[in-house]
């Protein structure tokens, strides 16, 4: 008796496999997470698609006119049928620069993770796997950088980056600067969480079976215990991207981060802090409401995938 | 020349301040095609042996001295890409639990198809079609599916057949069981025992079998060793051994079994437990738990004699031998 003459329907395709999981299905069944994943994507597609749904370009400076600055949105008198959230301190459409800084704060949050995560992993598969005194040093390491507080180290870094190169160059070059130091401060929580999951998971017998097998210590590591470490990475994931965004809006906010020139969600919630006192509540408020959300639905759907993971929890 | 031949080899681990001996100069030969059984209590040192026949041992352990000359080469001075080149390819290892020898996030395929194309210059399609044999000569019902499936797809039984066909994927010399039918049910042990057997005849692939089951033992080795406290205490012939024991420590443990023993009565224990390495007793480790146990038992390592092909660690067989002759003449 084959399996064919059990299963006479075809192969499910990869979707339809994922929606009836096990995730998938406590994903159905929650329904915070549902709503976190709408909001999210709602707000990354939009993002991701600016270009084509902003009414204006507020990069290009012919577009933008001084004399329409400060317009409020559009449920205050005296607002501008042209610009549906107001417009900035220089005369932006809000809505259009929104738009593209929070394309720009995920770019940014996503890209840093991915160093963060590149580092964090390499380093807490070797320290964990070969163990003995390279353990011990890369975990002191870890230590080290995580007793400099991310913002400080980044503080310091932008500083003199900006020093050193000219605000010129900085602003040209500051999404890449930003994204190295974000991913640079933040690896060894990475580095922790891999290495205990690799502590536990190297004691197990398919290990064993895979050195018997005469696998190289390389080719373990990756191709063995990292597939079966992934679930605390992608909780750790999500957390890291919503910190990512806060530490660079934080650091925007404090003038290191995006040049008000290509704004970033942190960087127009500091340009319209100066005005917050003369009336224009809408160019702090908005963006940051923006960013409270995104943040927020990032940490809930980290809650629930960590919820969903968790071997106590589930055992599968 | 035989397949395998091990000399005097020593394990030590190293503890906090000092070292304790868990093999202790043990010494054997495993012809090509043979197949061999490691017999003792836990602890005895048999796992260990396994795994340093690999040279797999990992700290605190580590081969001390002594010698493992595997098809002419000595396996303790090999570099790692020799070993890697040596493990799985030429000597193969089959651990005791199935459901946890898999690694769970790879399918049967890839497993095997990695194992194949780490050793041997194959492309993807070669590979695929070498396990897919492999499986039908463990009598694994429609190979082809059974590659796309998950460790967790398939049963105990199932899986210990896959781990075999792993283990001769690359047609080794030698493959070391460690008890690899303890976590299966009886029914089950006995097919993968049989299956294990036939494999290992129709191949002339040599098996060291490790387990503390006597009946398995005898159905499936030509040799037998007797491990106590790491050190080997008897060897011979797997019949001679099981049919006539000469160290009181194999006495025991054959007067032990359930068959021995008549419905209603109590199973034959041997009093005592095994010492644990931190604290052997001088001379012959068995000491304490002998009920012939003399002065000279308590102060000196017994030598190892031959009796015909049987070689006995204990300085009291003779007398022991002359108390049987004397009993059967009695009776």
């Amino acid at each position: 008796m084959s399996t064919e003459s059990l299963n006479p329907t075809a192969e499910p395709s990869r979707w339809t496999k994922i929606w009836n999981s096990n995730m998938g299905y406590s994903f159905r069944k929650n329904p915070v997470a549902v709503v976190s994943m709408i909001i999210f994507l709602m707000i990354a597609v939009a993002a991701f698609f600016a270009p084509l749904i902003a009414p204006y370009d507020p990069y290009d400076p012919a577009s933008i006119d001084i004399m329409n600055s400060e317009y409020p949105p559009f449920w205050v008198d005296g607002s501008l049928p042209d610009f549906s959230l107001g417009t900035d301190d220089q005369g932006r459409d809000l809505w259009s620069t929104i738009l593209y800084g929070t394309r720009l704060s995920l770019l940014i949050g996503v890209c840093a993770v991915a160093l963060q995560a590149f580092l964090g992993i390499s380093i807490g598969l070797i320290a964990g796997y070969v163990g003995g005194r390279l353990d011990s040093l890369l975990m002191r390491l870890a230590d080290i950088q995580l007793s400099f507080s991310t913002l400080m180290v980044a503080i310091i870094f932008l500083a003199v980056t900006q020093a050193m190169f000219g605000s010129e160059t900085f602003n040209q070059y500051a999404v890449f600067f930003l994204i190295a130091v974000i991913g640079v401060a933040e690896w060894p929580q990475y580095a922790r969480t891999v290495r205990a999951t690799v502590l536990a998971e190297k004691k197990k017998e398919y290990v064993d079976s895979a050195r018997v097998l005469g696998f190289g210590p390389g080719r373990i590591m990756v191709r063995h215990i990292l597939p079966n470490s992934l679930s605390p990475i992608f909780v750790i994931s999500t957390v890291q991207v919503a910190n990512a965004i806060i530490s660079e809006a934080s650091l925007s906010f404090l003038g290191l981060g995006m040049p008000p020139s290509q704004p970033s969600l942190g960087s127009l919630i500091s340009s319209g802090f100066d005005y917050i006192f003369s009336g224009s509540w809408w160019i702090t408020v908005i963006p940051g409401v923006i960013l409270v959300v995104l943040v927020l639905v990032i940490n809930l759907l980290g809650d629930w995938m960590r919820d969903v993971l968790n071997p106590k929890l589930y055992k599968g | 020349m035989s397949l395998l031949s091990v000399r005097d080899l020593t394990v030590k681990f190293a503890m906090r301040e000092n070292t304790v001996t868990a093999l202790n100069g043990i010494s054997f030969d495993v012809a090509k095609g043979e197949r061999l059984g490691i017999v003792g209590e836990s602890g005895a040192g048999k796992s260990i042996t396994g795994f340093a026949l690999m040279n797999l041992l990992s700290r605190p352990g580590f081969i001390d001295s002594g010698q493992i000359m595997f098809e002419g080469e000595d396996v303790v001075g090999m570099n790692d890409k020799q070993l890697r080149g040596m493990r799985g390819n030429r000597m193969a290892m089959i651990f005791q639990d199935p459901m946890v020898t898999l690694n769970p996030v790879l399918t049967i395929g890839q497993q095997m198809i990695e194992t194949l194309m780490a050793h041997r210059k194959l492309s993807r399609e070669e590979a695929r079609q070498i396990a897919i044999v492999k499986l039908r000569e463990v009598y694994i019902p429609s190979p082809e599916d059974r590659l796309d499936q998950y460790p967790h797809e398939l049963s105990g039984g199932m899986r210990q057949r896959i781990i075999i066909a792993i283990a001769l994927l690359l047609d080794p010399q030698l493959i070391i069981a460690d008890e690899p039918t303890t976590a299966l049910d009886v029914t089950i042990q006995a097919d993968i025992m049989e299956l294990l057997l036939e494999l290992c005849q129709s191949n002339q692939v040599g098996l060291i079998l490790i387990t503390h089951d006597l009946g398995v033992v005898s159905q499936m080795t030509e040799r037998t060793l007797v491990m106590y406290a790491g050190r080997i205490i008897e060897s011979g012939r797997t019949r001679e051994i099981i049919n006539d024991p000469q160290h009181p420590y194999t006495q025991g443990l054959i007067n032990a079994l359930p068959q021995q023993t008549l419905p209603g009565q109590r199973l034959k224990q041997i009093p005592g437990n095994m010492p644990s390495l931190t604290n052997i007793p001088p001379g012959c480790p068995f000491n304490p738990r002998c009920e012939y146990a003399t002065d000279l038992c308590r102060s000196r390592i017994p030598e190892i004699s031959h009796f015909g092909e049987v070689e006995v660690a204990c300085h009291e067989v003779q007398r022991l031998q002359s108390n049987d002759a004397r009993q059967e003449a009695k009776a």
